[in-house]
């Protein structure tokens, strides 16, 4: 049951005391997927002492900080292999692992690889902003062709990672991608993808006005967030103009990035896969399974 | 009604930009950062969407139902069809 109607109430359950306001810059899309993960969590009614949040290095990575519940805050890019360990010691926990573009698809990118494709139990919310946004603006993994970073002057020639695209070829159980600038699909998105069991990635196409919008002429915050509605495609949408669209529509929507729900799967996780393997070891009878959690712990 | 925090305000506006109905407007007192927190115009067709406060990258503004104003009749119309 949903007890907290307001952003007032909200604040007061989930933000800790004295961290706020947050230190992203004005315009910044971070506070607003901290915004919606907390309102579905809300939703789900989670106990947050048996949450626990985890992130590696930059501006999204701050976000644990500002969340009154158990946090890490990691090395760069290895939140998700950190969450892991967590998980290992205590499965009742609920990971939630709060990471850049840059974090996740850059330095990380092989936790992130082999944690889908364990479909480890536990939930990425990467907030891809184009850049490396906490060091001034260098070019991230995920900064579309043509786009200007510190270190890519002349326009970005590499082509970009597509993280959904990679989490879903690897076979995790939930992956979407949303902006920022519309709130109910990525709540209930974030919703479901906690609610999973095995490996869930929610990406946020979030605006960083200082170090990419400014750089790329994307205009001052109002125009900037436009950007994020005028250059996003619902999949459905995607998927059938590509299908039956006219030349015309199709040469319109072929650069858009689409967002919506990628992969929606229910296979075993990785603990279940271990629980199952440790009472196969161990003998245990269907009637008195033996807790991996137990094992782990001697 | 509309309450905001107003020292969590950072002035980016999206508040006031992106109100369905242009409810909103920069108010006349600035905050200790020196931008203009939003409030609600004089004359305004609020009606509680709640879009501000889940916008609000700050978590500053808080939307409360105001129980003075009507609320507006159902309409009867049903659509048929569809493929439900
Ligand atoms: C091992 C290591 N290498 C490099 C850095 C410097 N560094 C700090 S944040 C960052 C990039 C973060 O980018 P991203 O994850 O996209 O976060 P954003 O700030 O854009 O949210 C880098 C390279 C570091 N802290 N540690
Ligand atoms: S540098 Fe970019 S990502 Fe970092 S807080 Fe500022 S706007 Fe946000
Ligand atoms: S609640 Fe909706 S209508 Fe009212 S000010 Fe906010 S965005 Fe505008
Ligand atoms: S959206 Fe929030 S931070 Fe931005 S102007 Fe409105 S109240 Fe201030
Ligand atoms: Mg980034």
């Amino acid at each position: 049951m949903v007890e907290v109607k307001t952003a007032d109430q909200l604040n007061k359950k989930f933000l800790r005391d004295g961290m706020w306001p947050t230190i992203f810059c004005n315009g910044c899309g971070h506070g607003v997927v901290l915004e919606y993960t907390l309102w579905a969590l809300e939703e789900l009614g989670w106990d947050m002492d048996k949450t626990v949040f985890a992130s590696g290095i930059g501006c999204s990575s701050r976000m644990p900080g500002y969340i009154n519940a158990d946090g890490l805050h990691t090395t760069h890019g290895r939140a998700i292999a950190f969450a892991t360990g967590i998980k290992a010691a205590n499965p009742d926990l609920n990971l939630i692992i709060f990471t850049g573009d840059g974090d996740c698809a850059g330095i990380g990118g092989n936790h992130f690889i082999h944690a889908a494709r364990r479909n480890m139990d536990m939930t990425v919310i990467m907030i891809n902003n184009f850049i490396y946004g906490m060091t001034g603006g260098q070019l991230a993994p995920t900064a579309p062709l043509g786009s200007i970073a510190t270190t890519a002057p002349y326009g970005n020639i590499e082509p970009p990672f597509d993280i959904c695209n990679l989490a879903k070829a690897l076979g995790a159980n939930y992956v979407a991608r949303w902006t920022v600038t519309h709130p109910y699909q990525p709540i209930k998105s974030v919703k479901d993808a906690l609610s999973k069991k095995g490996f869930s990635l929610v990406e946020f196409l979030a605006p960083c006005p200082t170090a990419f919008g400014r750089r790329n002429k994307l205009g001052d915050i109002k125009k900037h967030w436009e950007w994020y509605d005028n250059n996003t495609i619902l999949i459905e949408d995607y998927e059938r103009i590509m299908n039956y669209g006219t030349e015309k529509e199709k040469e319109e929507v072929k650069d858009m990035f689409p967002i919506g729900v990628f992969q929606d799967l229910n296979n075993p996780g990785f603990f279940e896969r271990y629980e199952k393997l440790v009472d196969r070891v161990m003998g245990g009878s269907p009637k008195t399974p033996v807790k991996a959690k137990a094992v782990v712990q001697k | 009604m509309i309450e905001v925090n107003e020292d969590w305000c950072k002035g980016c506006r999206i508040c006031i930009e992106r109100c369905p109905v242009n409810a909103l407007e920069e108010s006349d007192k600035m905050n200790k950062r020196g931008v203009r927190p939003p409030r609600l115009k004089k004359v305004n067709e609020c009606n509680y969407c709640r879009l501000c406060e889940l916008l609000c990258p700050d978590l500053a503004i808080t939307v409360f139902t105001d129980d003075k104003k009507k609320e507006s009749r159902k309409t009867l119309l049903r659509p048929v069809g569809g493929r439900k």
